[in-house]
């Protein structure tokens, strides 16, 4: 077991620094150049190939690349001269759009993205898995014909739609948060009031789509389970319904859902971006799609890339392992 | 012309199993047929028998080509098939049909019958005297169903039926050999004896040869000439139906027999069982020496370490041990 | 005298958009504490599905049960398809118990064998974890698996097919029930392990007085266990006999073409097997009359067409020897006697 871990902890290292490099190459290969883009109107060659020299964009990109690994390990210092500018380790890089080491913008907006995560998750888990456990074992009743309107409303309306109603007829209407705080940041141990206000409806709408997903997910592997043999050996043996449900059903068919969620949810650490655009959350989404489409800033997009494979390289990793603590068949030969 | 419809000598089929799951990722080695010889003339038939793991399905399938074999050499009709590629088999496939276990998963259930036994002669180019409908009236009447049913589906017809259909098919082609892989354990009872029966005049009428495989020995005893016993892989003991049923000499085969109940409970009451113990060893570690070694009660050292050689203990009747059980 | 268990007229039929699925139709049967009753039949003869209702396992939305199973208990007799639902579940497991035919599916594929059986034994004892444990142990180790003490915390998948079967015996013996129903055992299992399973089930059977019913399609695994024979064709008791009686004084012509269809090993046969023309009946739409006339040789025999017409009842025709049938002993046998005379 334990060889195994260390080898899968090996093989995501790997993989990581793959990715790393491929975000590195893609980006030298496209034919936007990023010394002009941070150039003001008055542009000389001159300023443009300063601006190149700032940037790290005059070495080879397997250079820029080892560059920006070391700095992850020791801090790196930017351009040169009284223009020279220091960020400390983990040095995701600096942007000159900004005017700021982009780990500093990291740690401002990783909290905005991880409360629009967890929130989300803990809602679409909630709502999702006892809706559908409820529909399961109401099957062909009014309650399971209910929540198929539901999964049918919540996974056919995108996130975009579904915001922008929030907003529009929930939020505004009932002037529930002040639009101009909406998506102030408020820190949840301190102030959760706050936090609430800002986080419930963009979570509540995330939450949705998921939510309809895993209840369709869950209402059928509870029923597939259900008609299991061993489901049957159980209640030959004397045990209650709830018992039954509880220790026997819910144990095989919730394995699955555990650790695509595991995956889900790690998908939304790298940012939620529509839903944060929205709500106006300056979490990891706004500042990816920012730096893409606005201002072409190329550190902060790799580091948002590199982040955002990461969780999921990670994730992934747990995920397995997990599923092996759940169904012991996974785990020897 | 050789008195042998197929020869199957020295046979070995192994397979590649990543096995071991999520944290041991072994490579295993499953020898599910380790050095076969078997004879079927033309015109008998050949009962293969075994317990799960024996390799019996196995040789049926390599034998056809289903599977390619690891090593050994497959004699069909006096050609050596063994290296053929897959066209080169294509004609062989006319003269060597196969029936198979499950009617319910063996016919396409979107085509009707009459498209289904039609495809062999299509596949083949053949276009039967009198057009291929009246052919494929022709046989479902010889396998004992109404030729006005060509337009149905397989599931509007009861599993002997279409155990009957896949019969058809195979015979579509005037096929030399019939490898039946347990062509009546999925059906009831009242209903294998009629597959049974329809098999056998077949055979008469057509001069048809069997590789029949199954687990059933009531059942092989009834259809077999001669019968072929496995166990893990290899041949145990092969003999006449009669002697061997009458006369085992290897343990394994005449534990497998007290193993059989018969339907006769004052018989049943005073026979001596005999009971192995144990489990069936996986195919992935087969013990060494004899394979049969770890549930036999006769074991020796020598059977531990020696591989059994097959010696012929009388006309006719071969067997792979150390230590035969002597002749009843 | 009464048997501990006694079924009567018990019926359960399926409702489905295309009708009612009559799966048994009025089937009686009876079996007492260290007796083995085999019920024997094919698929569709409702062999299953009314043992299943003795155990009280159908869906009651989807069912439709009507007679009566009574278990004679020394407290008192319970009718476990009147009684309620809760009553009859406290039996489960206690009382009586039930195996099924595939280990494979039959074992909860994420808990050890020792917690499965440990859960079954807490259920109607007290103790701690560590007794449930100790007690699976126990009864691994009754049941024939070597190494119990190591075997108890492995999964299903880690045994054999004959091993899982014996760990289902196992854990349907623990608490001691008085009556075992066993749904096809050995069907899924190779020859050999199924004589080992037969053979342990005879002697848990003496040890503990159980009555056990055995439900199979296979006659010679009914010679070799039972004491008395119920067969079943059509969802309806046909023939219910001592096994001797049911094998070598049969009166009855399903019986009687069942046995003539079976090929044997102990008879060196180039016969021709007698088959039974056609197919077992649809339990929606069973046949007039008889549910077997389609098929009975016999029922050319029978005057005024009755065998289509007129739906034969279950009586005895001779001591403990009851048929569905027609026709008289005497006259099949007379019958019977021209024809092999032929």
């Amino acid at each position: 077991m334990l060889k195994y871990i260390s080898r899968r902890l090996a093989y995501t290292l790997f993989l990581i620094l793959f990715v790393s490099i491929t975000v590195y190459f893609i980006f030298d290969l496209l034919p936007v150049d990023p010394a002009r883009l941070i150039c003001s109107k008055q542009c000389t060659p001159q300023i443009v190939e300063a601006n190149r020299h700032k940037l790290g964009l005059d070495v080879p990109v397997l250079e820029q690349w080892w560059r920006f690994i070391q700095g992850l390990f020791a801090g790196r210092t930017y351009g040169d001269g009284e223009v020279a500018f220091s960020c400390p380790a983990p040095a995701f890089g600096y942007s000159y759009t900004r005017h700021e080491c982009v780990t500093t913008m990291i740690g401002k907006a990783f909290p905005v993205t991880l409360s629009l995560a967890l929130g989300a998750f803990a809602l679409w888990i909630s709502v999702g898995v006892s809706l559908g456990i409820l529909a399961a074992r109401k099957k062909g009743k009014f309650a399971d014909r209910a929540s198929s309107v539901f999964v049918l409303v919540g996974t056919s309306l995108p996130t975009f739609i579904t915001g922008i109603l929030v907003v529009l007829f929930i939020v505004l209407q009932f002037n529930l948060v002040n639009p101009l705080e909406l998506g102030d940041w408020a820190n949840p141990f301190t102030d959760p009031l706050g936090w609430l206000k800002a986080f419930f409806f963009p979570c509540a709408t995330l939450a949705l789509s998921y939510a309809a997903t895993y209840t369709r997910f869950t209402r059928s592997n509870v029923i597939e389970t259900s008609s299991e043999d061993y489901i049957r050996t159980a209640r030959a043996k004397g045990l209650s319904e709830k018992v039954i449900l509880r220790k026997h059903t819910l144990r095989a068919a919730l394995a699955p859902i555990a650790t695509i969620a595991g995956l889900d949810f790690a998908g939304l650490l790298g940012g939620a971006i529509i839903t944060e655009g929205i709500f106006g959350l300056n979490g990891l989404g706004k500042m990816s799609i920012t730096a893409v489409l606005e201002t072409y800033d190329l550190p902060v997009i790799v580091a948002t890339t590199l982040i955002a494979s990461t969780f999921l390289v990670v994730m992934n990793l747990i995920v397995d392992i997990l599923y092996a603590f759940l169904d012991p068949r996974v785990r020897q030969s | 012309m050789s008195e042998n419809i197929l020869e199957i000598n020295n046979l070995k089929k192994y397979f590649n199993s990543a096995s071991g799951g999520i944290f041991n990722q072994k490579k295993g080695l499953v020898k599910a047929v380790d050095g076969v010889n078997i004879k079927v003339k033309r015109g008998e038939t050949v009962g293969l028998v075994g317990e799960s793991g024996c390799g019996k399905t196995t040789v049926g399938r390599t034998v056809m080509k289903l599977y390619e074999p690891t090593s050994g050499q497959i004699i069909f009709d006096d050609k050596d098939i063994t290296n053929l590629k897959r066209r080169e088999m294509k004609s062989i496939r006319s003269k060597m049909q196969m029936i198979f276990q499950d009617p319910f998963a063996s016919l396409n259930p979107r085509h009707t019958v009459g498209t289904i036994i039609e495809a062999s002669f299509t596949i083949h180019g053949v276009k039967p005297e009198g057009g291929t409908k009246k052919a494929v009236g022709e046989l479902l009447e010889r396998v004992g169903l109404n030729p006005e049913h060509l337009n149905r589906f397989p599931h509007e017809f009861s599993g002997g039926q279409r155990q009957r259909i896949g019969i058809a098919r195979a015979l579509a082609l005037s096929p030399k050999l019939i490898v039946a892989d347990e062509p009546v354990s999925a059906l009831d009872v009242s209903i294998q004896a009629q597959v049974i029966n329809l098999l056998d005049d077949l055979q008469k009428e057509l001069g048809l040869s069997y590789l029949f495989v199954a687990h059933d020995l009531s059942v092989v005893q009834h259809i077999s000439d001669r019968v072929v016993v496995m166990y893990l892989g290899k041949v145990m003991e092969e003999a006449k139906t009669s002697e061997l049923f009458s006369s085992p000499r290897h343990p394994y085969t005449k534990a497998l027999l007290s193993a059989v109940p018969v339907p006769d409970p004052q018989l049943e009451r005073k026979r001596e069982r005999i009971l192995l113990q144990g489990d069936l060893p996986s195919p992935m570690n087969p013990p060494a020496g004899c394979v049969f070694n770890t549930r036999c009660w006769k074991v020796q050292d020598k059977c531990r370490v020696e591989i059994p050689q097959p010696i012929q203990i009388a006309p006719n009747h071969t067997l792979a041990c150390h230590f035969p059980e002597p002749a009843n | 005298m009464t048997k501990f268990l006694e079924v009567k007229n018990l019926s359960v039929g399926f409702p489905t958009p295309d009708g009612l699925v009559k799966a048994s139709n009025n089937v009686s049967y009876s079996v007492d504490l260290g007796e083995t009753l085999a019920i024997v039949g094919e698929s569709g003869s409702g062999k299953s599905v009314s043992n299943l209702a003795v155990m009280g396992l159908h869906n009651p939305v989807s069912t439709q049960i009507s007679g009566s199973a009574v278990l004679n208990l020394p407290t008192g007799p319970v009718d476990v398809i009147s009684a309620d639902p809760e009553i009859v579940r406290r039996l489960r497991g206690k009382v009586m118990s039930m195996i099924f035919q595939d280990p494979m599916s039959a074992l909860h594929p994420y808990y050890s064998v020792g917690d499965q059986i440990a859960e079954a034994w807490a259920l109607y004892n007290e103790g701690s974890k560590k007794d449930g444990l100790k007690r699976a142990q126990q009864m691994l180790d009754l049941v024939g698996i070597p190494v119990a003490d190591k075997r108890v915390n492995e999964f299903p998948h880690q045994f054999s097919g004959g091993m899982r079967q014996r760990v289902m015996i196992a854990m349907a013996l623990v608490n001691n029930p008085s009556l075992l129903i066993a749904d096809e055992p050995t069907t899924a299992l190779d020859v050999t392990v199924q004589a080992q399973i037969l053979s342990l089930l005879k002697d848990l059977q003496k040890e503990f007085n159980m009555a056990i019913i055995l439900i199979t399609h296979d006659l010679g695994v009914v010679a070799q266990v039972a004491d008395r024979v119920s067969v079943m064709y059509g969802g309806q008791v046909v023939e219910s006999a001592t096994a001797d009686q049911t094998f070598y004084k049969s009166i009855q012509p399903y019986t009687m073409g069942l046995l003539d269809s079976i090929p044997r090993v102990d008879l060196t046969g180039s016969h021709r097997l007698r088959s039974i023309p056609g197919q077992p009946p649809s339990l929606i739409n069973l046949p007039a009359g008889c549910a077997f006339a389609p098929r009975c040789s016999f029922a050319s025999e029978v005057a005024e067409n009755k065998c289509r017409v007129t739906e034969p009842e279950l009586v005895e025709k001779s001591t403990e020897h009851f048929a569905r049938c027609h026709l008289s002993v005497e006259e099949l046998s007379t019958i019977s006697i021209s024809r092999a005379g032929k």
